[in-house]
C-alpha cells in the first residue's frame, strides 16, 4: 500500500494510525472504502470458487465431484456471497471512497458508524461461510430460501445463517443513512441536486431503497427463526400458516434488492462514457428521472417471480404490465447513453471497454427480462436456465462489468498510479468473451427444458453444459490478471496526473492523485461539472 | 511425431464424442397443445421485438463506435439535451409494449379457462416424487425416477433417457380436457412439463390448478422445476398420452391390478426373498436420504445401521415407516408402498448393515394397513 502511504505524509498532520489500527479505528472514507473493496474482491473469489465447483460437476452429465446436498450449499452460498458479499459492498465501498470527493465534502457524515457498518461484515460472512462446516452443513436451499424447504426442513446451520443475514441487514442500513446523510447536507456550497454527478444521484436513490427493503428482508427471517424455534406457524400450512406469504414478503425486499446492485452501477457508466465520448452526458435530467421511475417502480413488480405459484389471474395481469414497464425507463437510459457516444470524440481505454460492454450485455439482459415479463411464456421460462442466464447477464457482465470499470476509471485517482493498460485490454478481452461463452448457452439450455439448481441432467443438455463450464474457466481465471493489476498499481506504475483522463470532470479530478488523506477540509468552489467540456475539451 | 498426431487424435475424439449424439436444440418446444403452441408465438413475437430493437440500438452505438472516434478525429458535438427525442423514445417503446400486452394477456386468460374438465386428476409432490390420484376414479399411484443410481454415479452407461424416466407415469387420453389439481405433501415442488406449457407451483396446503388438452398421443417429459431438496434433479415427469381406446383399456387394467395387489399383500414369504426385494425397495426409496450402506448423513438424515430403532421393538420401526416422522423428511409410507414391499424392506434394514432385528411378515403389515 505504498502509495496509500505517501497520501498521509502529503496532508503533514493528522495522518492515520499504523498498522493494523490504522484499518480497525479507521473513520476516514477513503480507508473504509478501500476495506470495502478489499473485502468485496475476496468474497468475489470465494463465491467464485464455488461457482466453478458447480460448473465442475455439471461440465457432464452424472455425479461425479460433489453429491446432491453438497451441491445444493454451493448454489446457495454462491448467490448469498456473491449477492451480499460482493456486489452490494463494492458499490458501498466506491460510494465511500467517491460520494465525498464528488460532492466536495471532507468525509462522511458518520464516520464512526461508517467504520462499524464495514466491521461487521467479516464476522457476520465468516459466520455465513463456518455452517458449511457444520453438521448437516449450510444453507442449502437456495439464496432465495423459500420456507418451508428453509425452516421445517432445514439444517440446524440455519439459525447462523439468519443471524449472518440480520448483521448484513444492519451493516446495509447503517451505509445507507451514512449515503444520504452525507449527499443532502454535505454538497459543496452552490451544488445543487440536479447538478451531482450521476454516481452520486443513483447511490441516493439506492440508499432509500436500501432502508425500504432491508427491514423486510430482516422481518423474513425473523418470521423463519419464530418458525424454527419458537412455534409459530407463518409459513407452515399445518399450523394455519402460507408458505406462499413467504415469497410475497421476500419478493418485496427481493425486487428493489436487483436494482440496488445495478443502479449504482448505472451511475459509474454515466460517469465514464461521457468522459471518453468527450461529450457531455445526453439527458441528465431524464436520466435522473428514469433512476428515479425505476426505484418506485420496483416497488410494484414484485411478484413477476411468483408468476407460477397460483396466483390469482389479476394479480397475473397486474404484475405483468408493471414489469414490462419498466422497460421504458430502462430504456430511456440506454438510448441516452448511446446519444451520448452519437457524434462524440470516443478512445477505448479499459474503463471505456468495460461500460461499452455493460451497455450491449446489459441490454441483452434487458431484452430476456422482457421476454420473462410475459407471463405466458414466463410459465415455460420460470426456475429455468433461462432465467440463470437472465439474471447472470444483468449481474456479471451487468454489475461486475460496472464494478470493474470503475476500478480502472478511478484506479489511478486512488493510487496515483496508472495500471497496464495492456494487462487490463487482455483482462477485459478474456472476461468479455468468458462471460459470454458462459452464460450464452444457457438461455438455449433454459429454452430446451432444463431445470435451475439440478447437480446432474438430462443428455440433450450435455454440449451446451460443456460449453458453459469451459467459459466459467476461462472468465474465473482471467479475474486473476485483474488483482495482479490492482496490486502492481498500488505498489508502483507510472505517475498519475490530476486528471487522469482528457475528458474527466467533476470535483474528483480536481484533487491530487493520489489525494490526501483528508481532502476538501475547506468546500471547494463548485462549477458545473460539464461545463468546462462544453468549452470543448 | 506419431504419437503426437495419436494425442491429438485422442484429444480430438474425446470432443467429438459427445458431438456425434449431440443435441443442439436452441429453441422452445412449440409442444403438443393449442396453449403450448400460443405460448411459443409469444415467445417468438416478443424475442423478435427484442432483435429488431437491439439491431437499431446497437446499430447506431457501432455506428458511433466506428466513425465517432477519436482516432479517426472526430470532435465531439456539443448537443446534451432534446425534450423531444426523449418523449419519442419513451413513447414508443410504450407502444410497442401495449401491442405486445394485448396478445399476451389473451392467453393468459385462456390459460386461466375455469370450465370443468373430462378429468381430475390431483397431483402431489412428496419429497422426491409424484403421486398421481384420479379422482372419481380409483385409481391413485405414485411415479418415482426409473433411472438405476448406478447410471448416476456413472457405474453403468447412461441411457436414452436419463433421468427422464418413471416407473409409473401419468396417463390421460389424448383430445379430452384434463385438470391437474396440485398440492405438496412436504416442500414446494413444481410440476413442469414443456410440451404441455404447463408450469404449477405444488404447495403444501394450498391447491393449485392448471389443466391442458394434448391433440396427439405421445409420451412427454418434464422435471419438478422448484428447489426442493437433495433429489430435486431427480424427481422427473413423464405424461404418457394415449389415444381414448387405449386410455379405457388402461383404466380397466388398473383394476385388475388391484386385485392382484390385494393378493400378494397376504402371500408368505421367506426372510431370503423378503431380503432380496426389500434391497430393491431400499435402493429406490430409502437410500436417497439414508445412503446405501445405511449410514445416513449426519445432521440431517438418521444413520439406521446401529440404530436401536432397527434392532429394538419392531412395532416402533413399523410405525415410523407407516406413518413417517411429522417435520421431517421421513414420509408416511404406508399410504406409498404396497404391504409386501413396506415388509421386505422393514425386514431389510433390520437385518443389514451388522443390524440383527429379525423378520416383519406381508401379514403383519396388511393387518396394520387395514386398520
Amino acid at each position: 500500500m505504498g502509495s496509500l502511504e505517501k497520501s498521509v505524509h502529503s496532508t503533514g498532520h493528522h495522518g492515520p494510525a499504523t498498522g493494523i489500527t490504522r484499518w480497525l479505528y479507521t473513520t476516514n472514507h477513503k480507508d473504509i472504502g478501500t476495506l470495502y473493496l478489499f473485502f468485496s474482491l475476496t468474497m468475489f473469489f470465494i463465491g467464485g470458487c464455488m461457482a466453478l465447483t458447480i460448473r465442475a460437476e455439471l461440465f457432464q452429465p452424472g455425479l461425479q465431484l460433489v453429491r446432491p446436498e453438497f451441491f445444493n450449499q454451493m448454489t446457495t452460498s454462491h448467490g448469498l456471497i456473491m449477492v451480499f458479499g460482493a456486489v452490494m459492498p463494492a458499490f458501498v465501498g466506491l460510494a465511500n471512497w467517491l460520494i465525498p470527493m464528488m460532492i466536495g465534502a471532507p468525509d462522511m457524515a458518520l464516520p464512526r458508524m461508517n467504520n462499524w457498518s464495514f466491521w461487521i461484515l467479516p464476522f457476520a460472512f465468516t459466520m455465513m461461510l463456518s455452517t458449511l462446516l457444520m453438521e448437516g452443513g449450510g444453507p442449502n436451499f437456495g439464496w432465495t430460501f423459500y420456507a418451508p424447504l428453509s425452516t421445517t426442513y432445514a439444517p440446524p446451520s440455519v439459525t447462523f445463517f439468519i443471524f449472518a443475514v440480520h448483521m448484513m441487514g444492519i451493516s446495509s442500513i447503517m451505509g445507507a443513512i451514512n449515503v444520504i446523510a452525507t449527499i443532502l447536507n454535505m454538497r459543496t456550497p452552490g451544488m445543487k441536486l440536479m447538478d451531482m454527478p450521476l454516481f452520486v444521484w443513483t447511490w441516493l436513490i439506492t440508499a432509500f431503497l436500501l432502508i425500504a427493503v432491508m427491514p423486510v428482508l430482516a422481518g423474513v427471517v425473523t418470521m423463519m427463526l419464530m418458525d424454527i424455534h419458537f412455534g409459530t406457524s407463518f409459513f407452515d400450512a399445518a399450523g394455519g400458516g402460507d408458505p406462499v406469504l413467504f415469497q410475497h414478503v421476500f419478493w418485496f425486499f427481493g425486487h428493489p434488492e436487483v436494482y440496488i446492485m445495478i443502479l449504482p452501477a448505472f451511475g459509474v457508466v454515466s460517469e465514464i462514457i461521457p468522459t471518453f465520448a468527450r461529450k457531455r452526458l445526453f439527458g441528465y435530467t431524464s436520466m435522473v428521472y428514469a433512476t428515479a421511475s425505476i426505484a418506485i417502480l420496483s416497488f410494484i413488480v414484485w411478484a413477476h417471480h411468483m408468476f407460477a405459484v397460483g396466483m390469482p389471474l389479476a394479480g397475473e395481469l397486474f404484475f405483468m404490465f408493471t414489469t414490462m414497464l419498466i422497460a421504458v425507463p430502462t430504456g430511456v437510459k440506454v438510448f441516452n447513453w448511446v446519444a451520448t457516444m452519437y457524434r462524440g470524440s470516443m478512445t477505448f481505454e479499459t474503463p471505456m471497454l468495460f461500460a461499452l460492454a455493460f451497455v450491449v450485455l446489459f441490454t441483452i439482459g434487458g431484452f430476456s427480462g422482457l421476454m420473462l415479463a410475459i407471463a405466458p411464456a414466463d410459465f415455460q421460462y420460470h426456475d429455468t436456465y433461462f432465467v440463470v442466464a437472465h439474471f447472470h447477464y444483468v449481474l456479471v457482465p451487468g454489475s461486475i462489468f460496472a464494478l470493474m470499470a470503475a476500478t480502472y476509471f478511478w484506479l489511478p485517482k486512488w493510487t496515483g498510479h496508472m495500471y497496464n493498460e495492456s494487462m487490463a485490454k487482455l483482462h477485459f478481452w478474456l472476461s468479455f468473451i468468458g462471460v459470454n461463452i458462459t452464460f450464452f448457452p444457457m438461455h438455449f439450455l433454459g429454452l430446451a427444458g432444463m431445470p435451475r439448481r439440478i447437480p446432474d441432467y438430462a443428455l440433450q443438455f450435455a454440449d451446451f453444459n460443456m460449453v458453459a463450464t469451459f467459459g466459467a474457466f476461462l472468465f474465473g481465471f482471467s479475474q486473476l490478471v485483474f488483482v495482479y493489476n490492482i496490486i502492481s498499481c498500488i505498489r508502483s506504475g507510472k505517475q498519475a496526473t490530476d486528471r487522469v483522463w482528457e475528458g474527466s470532470h467533476g470535483l474528483e479530478w480536481t484533487l491530487p492523485s493520489p489525494p490526501p488523506y483528508h481532502s476538501f477540509t475547506e468546500p471547494p468552489v463548485f462549477t458545473h461539472p460539464y461545463k468546462e467540456n462544453d468549452r470543448g475539451v | 511425431m506419431r504419437r503426437r498426431i495419436g494425442r491429438v487424435l485422442f484429444f480430438a475424439g474425446l470432443f467429438y464424442a459427445p458431438l456425434v449424439t449431440a443435441q443442439w436444440q436452441v429453441n422452445l418446444v412449440e409442444g403438443a397443445t393449442e396453449i403450448s403452441r400460443s405460448v411459443y408465438n409469444l415467445h417468438m413475437i416478443i424475442f423478435y421485438i427484442c432483435v429488431a430493437i437491439a439491431v437499431v440500438v446497437f446499430g447506431v452505438m457501432f455506428w458511433s463506435i466506428i466513425w465517432h472516434r477519436k482516432s479517426r478525429g472526430a470532435k465531439a458535438a456539443h448537443f446534451h439535451e432534446s425534450t423531444w427525442v426523449e418523449i419519442i423514445w419513451t413513447i414508443v417503446p410504450v407502444a410497442i409494449l401495449v401491442s405486445m400486452a394485448v396478445p399476451a394477456s389473451t392467453t393468459l386468460i385462456q390459460m386461466y379457462d375455469k370450465n370443468s374438465a373430462d378429468i381430475d386428476i390431483q397431483i402431489t409432490g412428496y419429497q422426491w416424487k409424484w403421486r398421481y390420484k384420479y379422482l372419481n376414479q380409483d385409481i391413485d399411484f405414485f411415479s418415482t425416477l426409473a433411472t438405476p443410481r448406478e447410471q448416476i454415479s456413472n457405474e453403468q452407461l447412461k441411457g436414452e433417457h436419463y433421468l427422464l424416466e418413471v416407473d409409473n407415469p401419468l396417463v390421460i387420453p389424448a383430445g379430452k380436457k384434463v385438470r391437474f389439481l396440485l398440492t405438496s405433501n412436504d416442500v414446494i415442488h413444481s410440476w413442469w412439463v414443456p410440451a404441455l406449457a404447463v408450469k404449477k407451483d405444488a404447495v403444501p396446503g394450498f391447491v393449485n390448478e392448471s389443466w391442458t388438452l394434448v391433440d396427439e398421443p405421445g409420451i412427454y417429459r418434464g422435471q419438478c422445476a422448484e428447489l426442493c431438496g437433495r433429489d430435486h434433479g431427480f424427481m422427473p415427469i413423464v405424461v404418457d398420452v394415449k389415444s381414448p381406446e387405449d386410455y379405457q383399456q388402461w383404466v380397466a387394467e388398473q383394476a385388475s391390478l388391484k386385485v392382484a395387489e390385494a393378493a400378494s399383500a397376504q402371500q408368505e414369504m421367506s426372510q431370503a426373498e423378503l431380503m432380496s426385494r426389500g434391497e430393491e425397495v431400499y435402493k429406490g426409496t430409502c437410500a436417497a436420504c439414508h445412503q446405501l450402506e445405511g449410514q445416513g448423513l449426519p445432521g440431517i438424515f438418521p444413520a439406521l445401521a446401529g440404530s436401536p430403532l432397527m434392532t429394538g421393538d419392531p412395532a416402533e420401526h413399523i410405525s415410523v415407516v407407516l406413518h413417517g416422522r411429522s417435520g421431517t423428511a421421513m414420509q408416511a409410507f404406508g399410504e406409498q408402498l404396497k404391504a409386501v414391499d413396506l415388509a421386505s424392506v422393514i425386514t431389510y434394514e433390520r437385518n443389514s448393515w451388522g443390524n440383527q432385528g429379525g423378520v416383519v411378515t406381508v401379514q403383519q403389515i396388511s393387518k396394520l394397513l387395514k386398520e
